[in-house]
C-alpha cells in the first residue's frame, strides 16, 4: 500500500504540474510581459511551473550596446519570488531579495554571459501541500 | 526559446508511477477506477515530495532571431536583400528539422527587415516563416487579427517589432509546452546562424580593425557554448545528433578566439535608474581566424537552406 499511496501522490502533482505548464504561456504573455514596458520583448519563451522553495537558472549572453530589462513572475498563488544575477565568477551584480522588484533595468560595457537564479521563497507552512505555479521569465531590450 | 528546461519531476512521476500501476494491477487485479485511495501526507511522503522541490530547473537561453537582428543593425549594418534565404525555397522544406531549421532563418531574416522598413519584405517573409510554423503544426503562430494589424502597421517599426516577437513566442511556448523541445532547439538554431551567417557577410574586410561588426560577431563565442549545452540535452534525436555534428566545426573555430574581461562592476544611473555594468573585454581575433569562421558559418548555413 505504501508504493501505492507515493505513487498517487506522485501521480497527483505530475498531473497538477502538467496541467499548470500549459497555462504558462497565457500567464507569461498577460501578466509578464507587460512588466517590460517600453522594453521589446526578445521573443524567447522561459517559464516553468515551480513549487514553493525550488530553485532556477537561466544563463544568457547579454551583450554591449544595448540596454535589458528583466522581469520575473510568479503566479498568484505562489509566495514571493526573488532573483540573483551572478557573473561568471558566481559574484551577486543584483538581487531583489530587498527591493521584492518583478524587474531590474541594466546595459552592459561588454558583452557578458550572465547567470540568473530565480527562486520561489516558502510560505513556511509546514505539513500544507507546498504551492505550485507558473514562474515566467522575460527578457526586453531597447537599443541604448 | 528561447529555451530549454529539465522537466525531473515529471520524468521522476512518470517511470514511478508506471512500475507502480503495473505492481498495483499484477497484485490484485482491481480495474482502475474502481479503487479509491485516501491520499494521506506522511512525514516520509513528504520527504519525496521535498526531494521533488529540490529538482533543478535549468533555462539556457539563445539570442533569439529579433535580438541577433537588432544587434546587427546596432552594430552599423546596412540592409542587403542579398543575404536573406529566398522565399522561393520554403517548398524545399518538408522535414520537421528543415522546417524548423528555417523557421529560424525566416524568422530572422524577417526581424532584419523589420528593422530597416522593407515593407514588401516583411510581408514575404511573415508568410514564408507561417508556413514552416504551419508545417510544424503550430497552428498559433499568427491569426488573421495580427496579419491584419501587420498589414496596417506595416511602416511602423516598433508595431512589426511586436508582432515578430509574439510570432516567435507564439512558436516557441507551443513546442515547448508541447514536449518538442528538440525541434524549439533546432529553430533557435536556425535563427542563431542566420544572424550569425548575415553578421559575417556584411563585415567590410577593409575596416576590420575597430569594426563594431567583428566585435558582434566575437560575442558570439559567449553563446555557442549555450548552444551545445542545449543541443546535448536533446541529445540522441537524430537531427540534434546531426547538428552537432555540423556546429562542431565552427565551435572549433570561436576555440579559436580568447575572450578576457576585467571583474564586472557595477553603477546606478540615478536618473534613469538603470544599472551599468562595467568591464572591459578584449580578444585576439585576427583577420585570418575571422575569415575561417566566416567560411564556415556560411557552409552551415548554405547546408541548412538547401
Amino acid at each position: 500500500m505504501k508504493i501505492l499511496r507515493i505513487t498517487t501522490l506522485l501521480f497527483v502533482f505530475a498531473a497538477l504540474s502538467a496541467t499548470v505548464s500549459a497555462q504558462c504561456k497565457g500567464f507569461a504573455k498577460k501578466s509578464c510581459q507587460p512588466e517590460l514596458g517600453g522594453y521589446t520583448h526578445d521573443g524567447n519563451y522561459h517559464a516553468a511551473v515551480l513549487v514553493e522553495g525550488e530553485e532556477a537558472e537561466l544563463y544568457k549572453t547579454f551583450y554591449a550596446d544595448m540596454e535589458y530589462r528583466v522581469a520575473i513572475c510568479g503566479a498568484d498563488n505562489l509566495p514571493n519570488v526573488e532573483f540573483r544575477i551572478l557573473d561568471a565568477n558566481k559574484n551577486v551584480l543584483y538581487s531583489s531579495k530587498d527591493s521584492k522588484s518583478k524587474t531590474w533595468d541594466f546595459r552592459l560595457q561588454s558583452s557578458q554571459q550572465l547567470k540568473l537564479v530565480v527562486k520561489v521563497t516558502s510560505f513556511n507552512a509546514p505539513g500544507d501541500t507546498p504551492a505550485s505555479g507558473c514562474v515566467s521569465i522575460m527578457f526586453g531590450f531597447k537599443v541604448k | 526559446m528561447n529555451s530549454k528546461f529539465i522537466t525531473k519531476p515529471i520524468i521522476l512521476s512518470a517511470m514511478i508511477l508506471i512500475i507502480a500501476i503495473l505492481a498495483a494491477g499484477c497484485k490484485d487485479g482491481k480495474k482502475a477506477g474502481t479503487d479509491t485511495t485516501k491520499i494521506d501526507l506522511k512525514t516520509e511522503d513528504l520527504q519525496i515530495l521535498d526531494d521533488i522541490k529540490q529538482a533543478e530547473k535549468i533555462f539556457k537561453s539563445l539570442p533569439s532571431p529579433l535580438e541577433s537582428a537588432m544587434l546587427i543593425k546596432s552594430a552599423g549594418a546596412r540592409f542587403d536583400k542579398s543575404y536573406l534565404n529566398p522565399v522561393e525555397n520554403t517548398s524545399n522544406y518538408t522535414t520537421n528539422k528543415t522546417m524548423a531549421l528555417n523557421l529560424g532563418i525566416y524568422t530572422c531574416d524577417l526581424s532584419f527587415a523589420s528593422l530597416y522598413d522593407q515593407t514588401q519584405i516583411i510581408i514575404n517573409y511573415m508568410n514564408a516563416a507561417k508556413k514552416m510554423a504551419e508545417g510544424l503544426g503550430i497552428l498559433d503562430f499568427i491569426d488573421q487579427e495580427t496579419i491584419e494589424k501587420l498589414e496596417e502597421n506595416i511602416n511602423n517599426t516598433d508595431i512589426i517589432m511586436e508582432i515578430v516577437s509574439e510570432t516567435f513566442l507564439n512558436s516557441n511556448s507551443f513546442l515547448e509546452d508541447n514536449d518538442q523541445t528538440e525541434i524549439a532547439t533546432i529553430v533557435l538554431v536556425g535563427g542563431w546562424i542566420e544572424g550569425l551567417y548575415i553578421a559575417t557577410q556584411l563585415v567590410d574586410m577593409k575596416e576590420f580593425d575597430n569594426n563594431k561588426l567583428v566585435t558582434t560577431v566575437v560575442d558570439q563565442k559567449l553563446s555557442i557554448g549555450i548552444l551545445f549545452d542545449l543541443l546535448k540535452d536533446n541529445a540522441g534525436h537524430p537531427s540534434i545528433d546531426e547538428l552537432m555534428t555540423q556546429l562542431d566545426g565552427l565551435y572549433k573555430v570561436f576555440d579559436k578566439i580568447n575572450l578576457t574581461s576585467t571583474p564586472i562592476s557595477t553603477e546606478v544611473d540615478k536618473t534613469t535608474n538603470v544599472t551599468i555594468l562595467k568591464s572591459e573585454v578584449t580578444t585576439d581575433m585576427t583577420r585570418a581566424t575571422f575569415e575561417e569562421l566566416k567560411a564556415k558559418v556560411s557552409e552551415i548555413r548554405n547546408s541548412f537552406i538547401k
